[in-house]
Parts: structure tokens; C-alpha cells; sequence
């Protein structure tokens, strides 16, 4: 009985398995399909076509970079911003921390249809703003914040303090310790926070797309051409980004391992 | 530097101030926007104007609850068949998984690394009419000869399963990985059966995680409208669409932003309402 209980769990953990990857291989395998009309939907046979003119569809190419820049530029501020903020919550006692925390964790917390409208609301009330690049950089910064702090916030918690202590103890000052101290030891929290934002701005859809104007990113590109049919090459390019994130996620994880497994 | 030994106490809001401040005119100052504008009559062709139009939220839950409602069952359902999924599967990793655990655990977020539109697509190919699914189940008899998966609520429900699952999922493990087997051994000494033990010790013990999976994925999940238009029709639209549409087809902007509140308060009325009967105090972790 405990034979088939035990093994009942892994096939279901299986199948959940199984229920999670088929998507995924299905975005990659219709990236090499030959459809015959403009509905990528059916398999028809094996091609590299797609591949090799991946830039084959006009307006692909300008979205994708546009994305990419977008990402670029609001990781890095979103990063700063939340590295900051991660700092003062963990390393300082202050009043209105408890606002602090609401603060970062409500739009978190928020549907992001709210998110996406309120900042139109804003930039169609203020005529300071025009719709267009800073506007969704503007809201990704804005979104990413939060998911950086709690990175960030939660590699601080596990930081022993006493390395610290003995580089002050050694003669360094507060700047010293702090770049060649404690920026080293929560630099790969740091990164992560980064990578996340960068993730999770090429993914948006919902807050870029009530924000951007006439501009085109990767997903409003995807969700015009989902109207008309999408071509194969939107595939590519999803695969392509899903290889560089999980390589980037298996390249983290082997690389925690081999220092948690070095005696300390 | 010495300005900096001199003064401190200021040292966590110089640190705090860039970052708030970006959050507050970037996601506070729009909130008051979104009250602001929802509170506007008027048409998009003469211009809308502050008038205290509470109206609007009278239009809107009246002629919008249906769709309003919809978002909330689909988003519960969806809610429940994650946890339904996944539960075991954290289970398995957390108390199986050894020295892959992490590596799983990539596994398992591995669908947020496609991007979200393009994953959808990929449940649009794969609920096909033409498809492996449709097929199956039309030879087996669920469905009928002419009956389809695309386009029905089904399909959305599966969609917005899909799409939040791993925020189910990961704090599910957190939350059964933090939990010291020697406490299921402990009950198995004590003569509770698996059955017992699971439910005395194990699921209480996760319920921290529960929870807060439950929130991360319902939350966001009411307010989407992109598993809708892509797997549905507007027979699922939800109250995402309706926004959606009022904004940028409709020009109806203090329509769409009061829809967009009254989603909100929903969603935190149903939050209050589940935190005090989960009776959980740390919601916010």
C-alpha cells in the first residue's frame, strides 16, 4: 500500500510536470512548422526557415529591440531604487517603516489591469507626459521596484554582520566596508533582482500596452499579430528568450549549489 | 562622510527617498487619478469634467456585475485547480525531490521564461478543434462530434490556471520545504496513520503557504483579459475586457477607471473577508 501511495504521488507529480513542459515544447516545436497559410496552428512539416529569416517580418525586429531597451534601461534604475530601499528596511530602524513595507507591497498586490489604468489615467490628466518610451518606462520601473526590494531584502536578512565589524575593526571606513565588504556578498542578490525586472519587463503586456501609444514592444506586437495569425517567427523569438532565461535560471541555481556546498 | 556621522538618523531616508518616490507619483498619485477621473462626466468628444459623478459606479455595477462576477468565479476556479495541482507537486519536490530540488523547482517557474502572450498561444494551438485534445475526448464521448474546448469557459479557466500556476506553486514549497519531517515522524510514532498525520501536522503546517498562493494567484488573476480574448469569446469576456475596451474603443474613460475601482474594492473585500476566516495575521509575510 505504501509501494503505490509513494508511487501514485510521483506519476501525479509527473503529470503535473507534463502539464506545465507541453506548452512550452509546443512553442518551440511550431517554431520549426511549415504552415501552409497564415494560421500556425496544425503541424505540417519540419522547416528551418523561420530560423534562418527571423527577421522576416517587418515590425518584428523594431519591437523586439524596442523591449529590449526598455528592459535594459528600467532594470537598472528599478534595481537602484530597490537595492536602496532594501538596504534602509533591513539595516536601519525608522519611523513609517511599516508604511515603507505597505507601500511596496501593494502594487504587488494589485490587479494589473488597476495598475495599467490608473497610470493612463494619470498621463492622459497630465499633459506632461506623452504617451510613448517614457511612459513605459516610467511604468515598468515602477512595477519592477517592488519584486527588487523583496530579492534583495530577503539575501540582507541572511547577511552575517560580524564581516562587517571586523573589516571596520581592521581600519576601513563606512564607505570602504560598504564596496568592498558588503556590496560583494549581496552582489549576486543584486543581480538576481535585476535579471527579475529584466524578465519581467520584456513579458509585460497589460500595463505597456494601456501606456505605450503608438509604440510596438515584443508583446503588443504578439497581440496584434494574434489577431491577423501569428507567424512562426513570433515562435523563435519566444524560444530564443526562453533558452537565455532558463539558461540563466540553471546557471544560478549550479552556481548557489557549488557555494553552499563549499565548507564555509 | 561626515555628513553622513553627523546626521545619522537620516542615513534610511536618503536611502528610501528615489525609490518611494517613484512609487508614490508613479503608483499612489495614479490611484488618486483613477478616483479622480472615475468621478468625470462628459464625452470624449467635448471633453470630460470633475462633477462628482457617482453615477458611474452605479452604471457600472449595474450594467457590468455580470462580467464583474464572471472575473471573480473564473479567477476562484482557476485559484482552486492551481492549488489542486500543485500542491502535490511542491509536496513531491519538497519531501522527494533531494538534491534536485532546486533544479524542479526551475522546472516549475520554466513557463514564466515563455512570454506570456506567446504561452497562451500555445494553449489556443493546443485546445485546436483540430487538436489532440478536442480529438481525445470527442472519440472517448465528453465531447460531442461537433463539440470544442476553444472559445468556451473551459478553455479560459485552463488558460489562467496555466498562466499563474507557479504563483501557487512556489509558496506552497517554501512553505512544506520549512517543515521538519522529524515532526511527520514524531505523529507516525505516535501512532497517527499517514492519512492522520498529513491532515494534523503536515497541512496546517503548510498553510502559510497556501495562503499566500492562494492570494498571488487570484489577484491578478481577476483582473486578466488576455486568456479571455485569445481562448474565449465574448460570451467569457471579463471585467479586464470591459475595461479594456471602454478605454481605448469605446473613449469612455471615467467609465473604464470606475470599473477599474470597483474591481479593486472586490478584490480587497474578498481578501479582508478570506484573512479573517483563514484568521492568518501575517498576510503581508
Amino acid at each position: 500500500m505504501r509501494f503505490v501511495r509513494r508511487h501514485l504521488l510521483t506519476a501525479y507529480a509527473m503529470l503535473a510536470f507534463a502539464y506545465l513542459l507541453v506548452p512550452i515544447a509546443v512553442v518551440i516545436a511550431f517554431s520549426f512548422n511549415n504552415p501552409a497559410g497564415r494560421y500556425n496552428y496544425t503541424w505540417k512539416g519540419f522547416t528551418l526557415d523561420h530560423w534562418r529569416n527571423w527577421d522576416g517580418v517587418p515590425g518584428l525586429r523594431e519591437a523586439m529591440t524596442l523591449s529590449l531597451e526598455i528592459a535594459l534601461i528600467a532594470s537598472i534604475v528599478a534595481t537602484v531604487l530597490g537595492t536602496l530601499i532594501a538596504l534602509a528596511l533591513v539595516r536601519y530602524g525608522f519611523r513609517g517603516r511599516g508604511g515603507t513595507n505597505l507601500l511596496i507591497f501593494v502594487p504587488m498586490a494589485t490587479p494589473e489591469v488597476v495598475l495599467a489604468a490608473s497610470l493612463l489615467t494619470l498621463f492622459l490628466n497630465v499633459s506632461l507626459f506623452q504617451l510613448g518610451f517614457t511612459t513605459i518606462l516610467i511604468a515598468h520601473v515602477m512595477f519592477c521596484i517592488s519584486y527588487v526590494v523583496v530579492t534583495v531584502k530577503a539575501r540582507l536578512i541572511g547577511f552575517d554582520r560580524s564581516l562587517e565589524e571586523a573589516a571596520m575593526d581592521l581600519g576601513a571606513n563606512e564607505l570602504t566596508t560598504f564596496t568592498k565588504v558588503t556590496l560583494p556578498l549581496i552582489a549576486p542578490a543584486i543581480l538576481a533582482g535585476a535579471l527579475l525586472s529584466f524578465a519581467l519587463s520584456v513579458d509585460d503586456f497589460v500595463v505597456t500596452y494601456f501606456n505605450a501609444g503608438s509604440r510596438v514592444t515584443f508583446p503588443i506586437f504578439v497581440w496584434g499579430a494574434a489577431q491577423r495569425g501569428v507567424p512562426p517567427q513570433v515562435n523563435v523569438m519566444g524560444t530564443v528568450i526562453f533558452v537565455v532565461a532558463l539558461s540563466l535560471m540553471v546557471v544560478n541555481v549550479l552556481y548557489q549549489r557549488r557555494r553552499e556546498g563549499q565548507p564555509a | 562622510m561626515s555628513f553622513f556621522h553627523r546626521h545619522r538618523g537620516l542615513t534610511p531616508y536618503m536611502l528610501l527617498f528615489p525609490g518611494l518616490l517613484w512609487l508614490a507619483i508613479f503608483f499612489l498619485v495614479p490611484l488618486g487619478f483613477l478616483g479622480y477621473q472615475s468621478l468625470q462626466s462628459g464625452t470624449f468628444d467635448v471633453g470630460y469634467a470633475f462633477d462628482w459623478a457617482w453615477g458611474n459606479y452605479w452604471d457600472a455595477l449595474q450594467r457590468y456585475h455580470a462580467w464583474l462576477f464572471r472575473s471573480l468565479l473564473y479567477a476562484g476556479l482557476a485559484t482552486l485547480l492551481a492549488l489542486v495541482i500543485s500542491y502535490p507537486l511542491a509536496y513531491w519536490i519538497a519531501f522527494r525531490g533531494g538534491r534536485w530540488k532546486n533544479l524542479l523547482l526551475v522546472l516549475i517557474i520554466a513557463p514564466f521564461f515563455v512570454t506570456y502572450l506567446i504561452r497562451t498561444l500555445a494553449w489556443e494551438t493546443i485546445l485546436a478543434d483540430q487538436g489532440p485534445v478536442v480529438g481525445l475526448l470527442r472519440d472517448v464521448g465528453v465531447l460531442g462530434d461537433n463539440g470544442r474546448l476553444l472559445a468556451t469557459s473551459t478553455a479560459v479557466v485552463a488558460g489562467i490556471t496555466y498562466n499563474f500556476l507557479p504563483f501557487m506553486a512556489l509558496p506552497l514549497y517554501v512553505a512544506l520545504e520549512g517543515i521538519d519531517e522529524r515532526l511527520i515522524e514524531a505523529a507516525e510514532d505516535l501512532y497517527a496513520s499517514r492519512v492522520q498525520a498529513f491532515l494534523r501536522v503536515t497541512l496546517p503546517l503548510s498553510m502559510p503557504g497556501v495562503v499566500a498562493g492562494t492570494l498571488l494567484t487570484f489577484i491578478p488573476a481577476t483582473g486578466d483579459f488576455i486568456n479571455a480574448q485569445l481562448l474565449g469569446t465574448p460570451n467569457q469576456a471579463m471585467i479586464g475586457n470591459v475595461i479594456q475596451s471602454k478605454f481605448f474603443n469605446l473613449l469612455d474613460y471615467p467609465g473604464a477607471a470606475a470599473l477599474s475601482f470597483a474591481l479593486m474594492a472586490a478584490v480587497l473585500i474578498l481578501i479582508a473577508v478570506y484573512a479573517r476566516a483563514i484568521g492568518t495575521e501575517k498576510l503581508t509575510g
